[in-house]
């Protein structure tokens, strides 16, 4: 394979893998920042027929570069439809979504995501946007990515807030809680790695680390009890028309020039 | 059907369905009138310092700044707002001490730009309050109910989470399928602000691009500002009815805006003004910034032409239209 080396920065590389765990011809929700790169960049190489749907309305665009909001005219560009955030929202809670795609500020053992506040809720240390289109896409997609930094502030024992449900306290409890079958967190990617979840215990699992990262790395930057398999494979990193192409997507680097 | 749970924040903008039926009933002609004002009217004349109100939009994407910033020249005070991803608009509504109560379901963000920091600030400091959480899919369905005249609508977000504790909806076990299902309440807002592409004087109004929630917001709203970018005649929104995202009877006033949505985006006519959006991030991340900022740009501006000669005038404006027309090339703002 044609790898560029070191020339790639954390962003790309993140971007690069969550890319290739979507699928041609299924259908994505997409959150703002690095969710958009990823996607555009997926729809660019390897699922040229990826549904794309923003919450705004935008559905089914075919836009060279990225949006700079989920509401942005390029969300449907060359699209299938601009409609409504009712119809989208209205599409992923009948099933018609299989992949979500969010950020997140903190991340627990099961999954269930944080983006309202950092510390106590009345007087928060910092107040964070809150739900946005994270708690619905949580609730409703089939397979959600999240897509975030890694660091023991991050990835936590316990969350400051329970903003969008992941697998909440382990198995069965997102069905006993009232939500759709089948649904959950798939994938979670990070500077570090890529984790996914114990079928049985519903509890976080490493799948792969990014080269150049241990396990030190991997543990000494997580405040929970990962599930470490026996042989965990080394993330593929970027190809060099991957790297091309997210320069092409984000001219500006708005997304990935910040990391 | 007996309710399981029942969120801890506060019920904003909800009205008994049969008030609302009186409301409308009372308030909302029928007739074709012209509505045509200044924003300085509309805001005189239908907002109360105190009420709730709701921006249409989403994000930095078609929001009625002309309305904005004549509610901070006016000194609306103690105002509540729905934080439906609401980034902009509220950012400048909580600094300058307009609004000091917020629902939010995405707010103090600037989605990529990062977060507000103001409105961030007057959050921390107890400034201003968040009475409630909710989600996106959540207000939007917050406003469905209120055009509908219903109550409630039953939905299958929120379950399980904090988000759902410092709402206002309740769980009940669902009398179809035994299941537990959220009930989000309807809203109606005081008043609500849109901006559109263009409009008749009567308020009949088109809006290209998505819709985002402003086909329910529109409808919920008690009072209904519309901004638009030109007045056109009526014999044009009957060439295509099907064009109306908006009928008349639901407006109040008509405010001719043209660029009245920036610095934010008016999709397919003009792009972000990513230059002035930094100049407020920046001057933002203190008060006497956020004071410099609304001294030069909304206190001392008595006219539009005013205002757009401060922002860069003809060249900057003729920039953006390049941009928002050029998708697919180069877009560096």
């Amino acid at each position: 394979m044609a790898n560029r080396g070191n020339d790639y920065t954390e962003v790309e590389l993140m971007a690069s893998i969550a890319s290739r765990i979507l699928e041609d011809g299924k259908s994505v929700f997409v959150g703002t920042g690095l969710p958009v790169v990823a996607t555009v960049l997926a729809q660019r190489t390897h699922a040229p027929n990826i549904l794309i749907m923003y919450e705004a309305g935008g559905i089914g665009p075919q836009c060279p570069v990225i949006p700079v909001s989920v509401g942005d005219s390029r969300t449907f560009y060359q699209g299938i439809a601009a409609s409504s955030m009712h119809d989208v929202m209205s599409a992923l809670q009948s099933g018609f979504v299989d992949y979500g795609f969010l950020g997140a500020a903190q991340i627990d053992m099961f999954g269930n995501i944080n983006t309202t506040v950092i510390g106590d809720y009345e007087r928060p240390k910092v107040r964070l946007p809150g739900s946005g289109g994270a708690n619905d896409v949580g609730s409703l997609c089939y397979r959600n990515i999240i897509i975030m930094k890694q660091d023991e502030n991050r990835f936590v024992n316990k969350l400051d807030f329970l903003t969008t449900p992941g697998y909440l306290t382990g198995p069965e409890a997102r069905e006993k809680a009232g939500l759709p079958e089948n649904t959950g967190p798939y994938r979670v990617i990070t500077q570090l790695g890529v984790y996914g979840f114990d079928d049985e215990t519903k509890r976080m699992i490493l799948i792969s680390m990014h080269p150049r990262v241990n396990l030190d790395d991997i543990k000494n930057n997580c405040g929970f009890q990962l599930i470490i398999p026996e042989n965990v494979k080394t993330s593929e990193v970027p190809t060099e028309k991957e790297l091309k192409i997210l320069r092409e997507i984000d001219p500006t680097g708005i997304v990935l020039g910040k990391s | 059907m007996d309710i399981i749970a029942e969120g801890q924040g506060k019920l904003v903008g909800y009205r008994d369905p049969d008030e609302t039926r009186r409301w409308n009933l009372e308030n909302k002609s029928r007739k074709l009138e012209d509505k045509r004002m200044s924003a300085r009217e509309a805001v005189c004349q239908f907002v109360n310092s105190g009420d709730f109100i709701a921006s249409g939009g989403f994000g930095h994407v078609r929001v009625s700044m002309a309305i904005v910033y004549e509610l901070i020249r006016q000194q609306k005070q103690g105002l509540t707002m729905a934080g439906k991803t609401a980034v902009h608009d509220i950012d400048l509504l909580v600094a300058s001490g307009c609004v000091d109560k917020v629902e939010a379901a995405y707010s103090f963000g600037h989605e990529l730009r990062g977060l507000s920091s103001a409105s961030r600030r007057a959050v921390q400091t107890g400034k201003c309050k968040v009475l409630s959480e909710i989600s996106n899919a959540g207000y939007q369905w917050r406003f469905l109910a209120g055009m509908m005249g219903i109550p409630f609508i039953p939905s299958r977000i929120l379950l399980g989470t904090d988000t759902f504790r410092k709402s206002s909806a309740k769980t009940v076990r669902c009398p179809f399928t035994k299941k537990t299902l959220t009930l989000i309440p309807s809203c109606n807002p005081d008043v609500g602000i849109i901006h559109v592409h263009r409009c008749d004087k009567y308020g009949n109004a088109q809006i290209d691009g998505a819709l985002i929630e402003d086909f329910e917001l529109s409808r919920a709203s008690r009072r209904l500002l519309v901004t638009t970018e030109e007045i056109v005649p009526n014999s044009r929104i009957r060439r295509e009815p099907w064009r109306t995202s908006i009928p008349f009877y639901y407006v109040d006033a008509v405010v001719e805006a043209p660029y009245g949505a920036h610095p934010c985006q008016m999709p397919l006519q003009y792009f972000f003004d990513e230059e002035h959006i930094s100049e407020w991030l920046n001057l933002s991340k203190n008060d006497y910034g956020v004071k410099k900022y609304l001294d030069k740009y909304v206190y001392s501006v008595e006219t539009l032409d005013q205002y757009l000669k401060l922002i860069g005038g003809q060249r900057k404006l003729k920039r953006l239209q390049r941009i928002e027309k050029a998708v697919g090339r180069n877009l560096v703002a």
